[in-house]
């Protein structure tokens, strides 16, 4: 039986990352939605997504998936907003944190939305750079002992890996190089 | 990282802001104590403007860019993005937005056309802009001139779906039908929507909008932003009908949960239960021709 992996799919964008990891699994595992709590325990990964982390944050809470989260025991997948989300703390007191990874997050790390850029990023791993997009993106301040940086920028850690988990600044789901999903998807094989 | 290395409004990051909008809510606000509310509630972002819908239509007169001190405002308050209104075809309010560091620009037929038979050049921007519009050719028409997201018309401040309806169910129709057509009757239909033959083509294929596509214009309770999900909207904009409802923050929560669960009766029963009364609405057939909104721009 192949690798279950789930997005959760409470708000940002779900699509790109269900395309993104199914393209990746190319036929060996499958990728669904995840909104309900019940959804979470059978997964092997979960991929928190981008979107608005105040909102996903509410929502989380709303649809009693916190505890879920906080309980999994897959590999969590992470970027942008979900990074935000995922990390031990987060410089803003609007969002409580799961804590899934030992990082701490400063939000909108390189301004508003006209401050949106992409560029190459290396990645430890990656033979080439990566071609990350950053859309009012966080960075990691602060990388705790159990996280290893896996690529940076001026400002700040953009991708961190913790066993299991990996967390990105940026949108590996838009630029349709899925080499950081199927990263992702080699690690849970790994130690899973 | 070389500032040379790196490339900013492009496409993808503009196309790519959009995207991290969809399932969410976008509120109409006035001033910073609003947008905190529509925040906390869970609005993915906040519309900043001087008057909502609603009270640009009780007023008449010319309905220009809100002041750009408002919208500084609503920046500094919320962590949220916030997008402004401007004049269709108005290129320099759209600049004095982008300027004044909003995260997306609306152009509106809410406000006072400035050009009637042009909209802005939205690709010379590093923002990114959403556009209304009522049926696939006007869509297609805007995102060939640079919108980076596509909201239904509807009719603004009425409280009334009813537009908002018509235009999402034009949209998704006229998308359907492409995809049971040959080349060349694509073709064909191209030419009469006058829309660009390549991004009918991409409709076709992807049986969609190559952008997110929200609905807006007459979004009054939580049943209407679910029905509107229901028909495929990839999110909602709620302008009149959350701070002229009778409970704003209860209002306001209850869209965002209705948005998140559409497809969940017993949810949208709960969250609609006890929110007292929604804005008063319009009903558009009683409208003038010169008050309809949704006939502005083309």
């Amino acid at each position: 039986m192949g690798v279950r992996i789930g997005v959760l799919a409470l708000q940002g964008d779900v699509s790109e990352h269900i395309l993104a990891f199914r393209h990746a699994l190319d036929g060996k595992g499958e990728v669904c939605a995840v909104r309900r709590p019940e959804e979470i325990a059978d997964l092997d990964g979960l991929a928190i997504p981008g979107g608005e982390s105040t909102t996903i944050c509410r929502l989380v809470d709303k649809n009693a998936m916190r505890r879920p989260i906080e309980a999994f025991e897959g590999g969590i997948f992470a970027t942008c907003a979900g990074m935000v989300l995922a990390a031990r703390e987060v410089d803003d007191p609007r969002i409580a944190p799961l804590g899934c990874i030992d990082i701490i997050v400063e939000r909108n790390a390189f301004g508003r939305q006209r401050e949106s850029f992409e560029t190459d990023v290396h990645i430890a791993g990656l033979r080439t750079p990566f071609h990350a997009v950053f859309i009012r993106a966080p960075v990691a301040s602060r990388v705790g002992p159990k996280a290893t940086v896996l690529g940076s920028v001026d400002r700040g850690v953009v991708a961190v890996r913790s066993g299991r988990h990996m967390a990105l600044a940026f949108h590996p789901e838009l630029g349709g190089d899925t080499r950081l999903h199927c990263m992702f998807l080699e690690h849970l094989q790994d130690t899973g | 990282m070389k500032l040379e290395e790196l490339k900013f409004g492009t496409e993808l990051i503009k196309r790519g802001f959009a995207s991290m909008q969809k399932g969410g809510v976008i509120m109409d606000v006035v001033n910073a104590d609003q947008a905190r509310i529509a925040e906390e509630a869970g609005a993915v972002a906040v519309m900043a403007l001087e008057r909502v819908p609603a009270d640009i239509r009780k007023m008449g007169g010319v309905a220009r860019m809100a002041d750009p001190q408002i919208i500084a405002e609503i920046i500094d308050a919320v962590s949220i993005p916030v997008m402004g209104k401007v004049r269709i075809g108005h290129t320099v309010e759209a600049q004095v937005l982008e300027a004044v560091g909003v995260d997306m620009i609306d152009e509106s037929e809410v406000l006072t056309p400035a050009d009637e038979e042009y909209h802005i050049e939205k690709t010379k921007f590093t923002v990114p802009f959403v556009c209304g519009a009522r049926n696939l050719g006007e869509a297609l028409r805007r995102i060939d001139e640079g919108a980076a997201m596509i909201r239904t018309k509807g009719e603004a401040g009425t409280g009334n779906v009813v537009e908002a309806v018509r235009h999402m169910r034009a949209i998704m129709g006229e998308i359907r039908q492409l995809q049971g057509m040959s080349a060349q009757e694509r073709m064909d239909r191209a030419r009469t929507i006058e829309a660009p033959a390549a991004l009918v083509d991409e409709c076709a294929r992807m049986g969609r909008l190559p952008t997110v596509n929200f609905s807006a214009g007459g979004i009054a309770t939580p049943a209407d932003a679910a029905l509107m999900m229901q028909m495929g909207a990839d999110g909602v904009f709620v302008g009149s009908g959350i701070f002229l409802s009778r409970h704003p923050e209860r209002m306001a929560r209850a869209i965002v949960e209705a948005v998140n669960s559409y497809d969940d009766p017993a949810v949208l029963a709960r969250v609609s239960r006890g929110l007292g009364e929604a804005m008063p609405g319009i009903d558009v057939h009683t409208l003038r021709e010169d008050e309809v909104l949704q006939y502005r721009g083309r």
